[in-house]
């Protein structure tokens, strides 16, 4: 970061080099695939560790407040701090990446879940229990396909949240597009940054919009509904309130 | 595990919170919470005004959605690096750590606080605020009096939920050269250092786990006495 050659060398330069971009669209290429394979990777992962827990957490509730406290202490750790800390363990690797993107989305689908399982009218667990259904009929025909949208809306939250901080395990040599990020940062090439931060924000908003498909997908009782889109975007931003 | 026990050991050394040639974990310290809560009230004195506005208005709530929204999609590592390549260009003294570290913080802090401003307002029970109405309130008396204290604790939750995230985030201004304890973990990784690494880790790790217990204090004492009408935060 020394100096003055530099400045000049920025200064002259123009704030993006469309040829570069241009000239490099294999490695643009190949590190959207893995800014993906991360983010998928941690949010199935996630998923399956979380998803248990938290039918769990909704049949027996003493285990909730316990899971959210553990749960909320691995939100609270530091990205980068984490990232480092499992370096000794794991080095450089995957892992090291998977292990600390994981436990960030523990909470925020823990707690969607938790949140959608309990907001499932009595009523209709009620009108189950009446036409004979068994407790886990009841849990996987009822209570999880009418918790799906507040489900889901947790899974938008941790996959958006997820592509950001992939960027930051370009300091442990992966990073898909945060890879271009640090190395504008490094070599004072002003491209690369905005190269990384325009495509990071553009897969975060993708991945948003193609849950927001699989919602309608998984919900076809809702889509005739318009005010659900108004009570939706009403939940959504109380979600902010965890951590 | 024995980098664990000799990174505990150097964060308890009083010599390493002085710091000799290099700044100790005193100095970064304080270099951390000035960035930290620069951001944080920043964020604070623009999201709560305009927060409160919306909320008490309705209107502009699409706005502020989408505010929240892009914030989250748009990384804080992504934010700094950029402002920091504008700030070399325009502001050179600045760039390196305080200036770029601020703005980063400011734009990171600003969305959860501003959604649970405006959401905090408008949970307040529409009949209550009609009562105050009848009672002769103005509207500048019923956001002071009703709507400001019935949304004192979620907006307490949101300026927590800002503050851990940028005093967790704020370890990247090591990054661009500049202060905190980042400076730890970015000089121990230069230097191969596993130790320095793991303690700067600890070290931001605790602060962010301390801020988080001391702002659920605070959110209980922001607790109004008629806090039942309030949804649970």
């Amino acid at each position: 970061m020394t100096g003055v050659a530099h400045l000049v060398r920025l200064a002259a330069e123009p704030l993006i080099r469309w040829d570069w971009i241009g000239d490099h669209l294999d490695e643009i290429k190949a590190r959207g695939l893995e800014h993906l394979q991360l983010t998928v990777l941690t949010l199935v992962i996630g998923f399956a560790i979380s998803f248990p827990l938290a039918l769990l957490a909704h049949r027996h509730r003493q285990i909730y407040a316990p899971l959210t406290w553990v749960t909320g202490i691995l939100y609270t750790i530091p990205s980068l701090a984490l990232f480092v800390a499992l370096l000794p363990i794991t080095g450089l690797s995957i892992t090291t990446a998977l292990i600390g993107l994981v436990s960030y989305t523990l909470l925020i689908f823990i707690r969607n879940t938790v949140a959608g399982l309990d907001g499932v009218p009595e009523d209709a667990k009620e009108a189950a229990r009446g036409m004979g259904y068994t407790p886990r009929q009841i849990l996987w025909r009822v209570e999880v396909p009418l918790a799906m949208p507040v489900i889901v809306a947790g899974v938008r939250i941790a996959a958006v949240t997820t592509v950001g901080l992939v960027t930051i395990t370009a300091l442990i040599g992966l990073g898909g597009f945060g890879h271009f990020i640090l190395r504008g940062l490094r070599e004072f090439f002003s491209t690369l940054t905005l190269l990384g931060a325009v495509l990071s924000v553009a897969l975060a908003v993708a991945a948003d919009a193609a849950l927001l498909g699989v919602e309608w997908w998984l919900t076809p009782w809702a889509r005739t509904r318009r005010t659900d889109r108004a009570t939706q975007s009403q939940r959504r931003p109380t979600k902010e309130t965890m951590g | 595990m024995s980098v664990f026990a000799e990174a505990i050991r150097w964060i308890l050394d009083p010599a390493n919170w002085r710091g000799a040639e290099v700044p100790g974990i005193a100095v970064r310290l304080q270099e951390h919470l000035l960035y930290s809560g620069l951001g944080v009230g920043i964020a604070c004195a623009i999201a709560i005004p305009v927060g409160l506005s919306i909320g008490h208005t309705r209107r502009g709530e699409f706005l502020a959605v989408s505010v929240a929204n892009l914030g989250r999609a748009i990384p804080s590592f992504a934010i700094l690096s950029i402002v920091f390549q504008v700030m070399l260009d325009y502001w050179p003294k600045i760039a390196f750590g305080l200036g770029p570290t601020v703005i980063a913080m400011i734009l990171l802090a600003i969305p959860p606080i501003l959604t649970n401003t405006y959401v905090g307002v408008q949970q307040v029970d529409r009949d209550t605020v009609e009562a105050a109405r009848g009672m002769g309130m103005t509207g500048g008396q019923v956001l002071r009096r009703l709507e400001v204290p019935l949304a004192a604790p979620l907006m307490m939750t949101g300026i927590r939920t800002a503050a851990v995230q940028v005093l967790a985030t704020a370890t990247l201004a090591a990054l661009i050269g500049g202060g905190g304890l980042g400076r730890f973990i970015v000089d121990g990784f230069a230097q191969g250092d596993d130790v320095l690494v793991v303690a700067g880790a600890i070290l931001v790790a605790l602060l962010a786990i301390v801020a988080e217990l001391v702002f659920g204090g605070l959110a209980r004492l922001a607790r109004p006495r008629l806090a039942s009408a309030v949804a649970p935060a």
